[in-house]
């Protein structure tokens, strides 16, 4: 993965974080993600993000847990080994709509949670940076991509302007990768004069 | 911001709430003349045609004052904004309650065996002899009577509950504890007698009893689900109308969107209790049970035994799905139309398959009489509308309706 640069700037207040969020994309700079401690509504839209795309996976899951189903049973049924059961026709539909719903929804099911997984880019040994440590506690950490037209010394001067309290550049992995985290990243550090109160 | 809080009716549309009653009159009188005074076939179909169209209009503006109860209890406030529509919508309770309870009682005092068979039941009939004592005239008078009047008194009350605080000004804490206090006990009331009536006994009677040998345990539920599905279409094609006059600003698409997730939901719903109905008697296939899809499914109600199912579950399940299309108010009109229109087809299945099992009637007559009570419901909702403020402006949750957001 490559390696990045970010200017990151933690904000504390709901309601400076918006209009913060606003007038940086409105000054043109590229916002890599805010990160929150809970979930702020509308907030993806002042991002100016997309509506996310999983429920057409949903959907496309759902269909073929729905083939899934049908299409096995009419083989077993009518092909692979036919049965009479209380004078039943071969391919009694009402009998097999129980087992189809519930093919639908499981297939749905685990396909979403795991297409949500990696969207999110979460598994088992992946490891993420963090580029700041309370923002699963009480910061609003909005976290700026430095481009090759990007001034560091601008957009931090930018942050502070629009009520950023703690502001810093990070040289970081920007997506996921296997393994440990560097030794000096130090997750939980004891509180220093660079934080808040 | 000013808000248009008073409803004034257009005059385009006291027009066809008038033509639409007057074109109802005319349908009964004209039915009565050619199959009123005909003979008992004839005359069957024309009472289990008022039967039916009665019941469903009535049984979906009765879904208005459910919904209302239903969201009092589960604490909602998101419905505040647009609530006194759905106040109004239940006003027709009262004009249509009391007409079908006069085809009701008519139909009993007429004695109408083709209909309600069990009224002079055989005495060797060990099943009617057995269910007499829920199926005799008697009972079946009283119980329709006092579930009129439930309706109408406990409904009228919710709607009194919530004008009372329109003309002071904001409560305070103690005083909105208080009235969520209230609301939410005459709401609880409203309910029970609902569960009593809607989602148990009154499909029975009214409905279940054609086919007296034969009952289905899913059969209340399902009439329920067919009419607040219809109810909630009924609300959101109101609530667009009045958007599209100029009313309702602090409604948006949120509301809408959730509108429509009721109908998506309980589309789904209705669907459910009608396959868990057909597929327990399809697998088991007694001949006492099977009677009652016998001519609906081999017969000649074929076509709208599955159409029933194709317009109410299908459409929905498709159109209704996406978010976009939950938004749309366009869409969401046809649907609501196309809902009530499909719910009004299965109510209509579930009493002439069984009043006329051999051949479909399905004619201006049907539609005429339809027509009667949607101008009826236009003509109560419009004058109830226009009496009150749209906006419940003092209520506690109001604000949570303001910000509401999915």
């Amino acid at each position: 993965m490559a390696k990045k640069k970010f200017v990151v700037g933690c904000f504390d207040d709901e309601k400076v974080l918006f209009p913060a969020v606003k007038k940086v994309r409105k000054a043109g700079y590229k916002i890599h993600d805010v990160y929150t401690p809970f979930p702020i509504h509308g907030l993806d839209q002042a991002m100016g993000l997309r509506d996310t795309s999983l429920h057409t996976a949903g959907f496309i899951y759902g269909i073929t847990g729905t083939a899934t189903a049908l299409s096995f049973m009419s083989w077993v049924f009518n092909k692979d080994w036919p049965l009479n059961i209380g004078g039943k026709p071969h391919f009694p539909l009402p009998a097999f709509i129980p087992i189809t719903f519930e093919l639908t929804v499981l297939f749905s099911a685990v396909g979403m949670v795991l297409t949500f997984c990696y969207l999110c880019q979460l598994a088992p040994f992946v490891k993420k940076h963090h580029f700041h440590a309370r923002a699963t506690d009480d910061l609003f950490v909005m976290v700026l991509e430095c481009t090759s037209r990007t001034n560091e010394a601008d957009a931090k001067a930018f942050l502070d302007s629009v009520g950023a309290k703690e502001i810093n550049v990070q040289e970081a992995e920007d997506g996921w990768w296997l393994g440990r985290y560097a030794k000096d990243q130090k997750l939980y550090s004891t509180p220093s004069e660079n934080s808040l109160a | 911001m000013s808000f248009r809080e008073q409803f004034e009716i257009p005059a385009k549309y006291k027009m066809w709430s008038m033509i639409l009653m007057a074109v109802g009159l005319v349908s009964i009188l004209v039915g009565y003349f050619i199959y009123g005074t005909g003979d008992e076939h004839a005359n069957a179909r024309f009472w289990a045609v008022l039967l039916y169209n009665s019941v469903y209009f009535l049984l979906i503006v009765n879904a208005a004052m459910f919904f209302i109860c239903a969201t009092t209890l589960a604490m909602g406030g998101w419905q505040m904004s647009f609530r006194r529509v759905a106040e109004a919508i239940s006003t027709a309770v009262i004009p249509i309650g009391i007409i079908t309870g006069v085809i009701l009682v008519a139909l009993v005092v007429g004695h109408q065996h083709h209909i309600y068979h069990w009224i002079t039941p055989d005495p060797n009939d060990h099943i009617l002899m057995g269910k007499i004592g829920f199926l005799n005239p008697t009972f079946f008078i009283v119980w329709t009577s006092l579930t009129l009047i439930g309706w109408i008194v406990l409904g009228a009350k919710m709607r009194s509950v919530s004008r009372e605080i329109d003309n002071g000004g904001p409560l305070s804490e103690e005083e909105g504890k208080k009235y969520i206090f209230k609301n939410t006990i005459w709401g609880s009331l409203y309910l029970v007698w609902f569960g009593l009536t809607v989602a148990s006994t009154v499909p029975w009677l009214w409905f279940m009893s054609i086919d007296a040998h034969w009952y289905s345990t899913m059969y209340s539920w399902y009439t329920f689900a067919s009419s607040f599905v219809a109810g909630i279409s009924l609300i959101t094609i109101y609530v667009i109308y009045l958007k599209n006059q100029g009313y309702l600003e602090l409604v948006n698409q949120e509301h809408l969107h959730d509108l429509g997730k009721f109908m998506f939901a309980f589309s789904v719903f209705w669907t459910y209790l009608w396959f868990s109905q057909y597929m327990l008697i399809w697998y088991a296939n007694i001949p006492e049970e099977t009677v009652y899809f016998k001519h609906r499914v081999q017969g000649p109600y074929r076509g709208i035994f599955f159409l029933n199912l194709i317009i109410n579950f299908i459409a929905p399940l498709l159109i209704l799905m996406r978010r976009s299309s939950k938004r749309n108010y366009t869409l969401l009109v046809f649907m609501s139309v196309l809902i009530i229109f499909g719910h009004w087809i299965d109510f209509y299945q579930m009493v002439i398959a069984s009043v006329s099992k051999e051949h479909v009637e399905l004619g201006l007559f049907d539609f005429g009489v339809a027509a009667g009570f949607i101008g009826l419901i236009m003509w109560a909702t419009g004058n109830a509308l226009s009496k009150h403020s749209l906006i419940n402006r003092n209520h506690p949750f109001l604000k949570e309706s303001i910000i509401h957001h999915t």
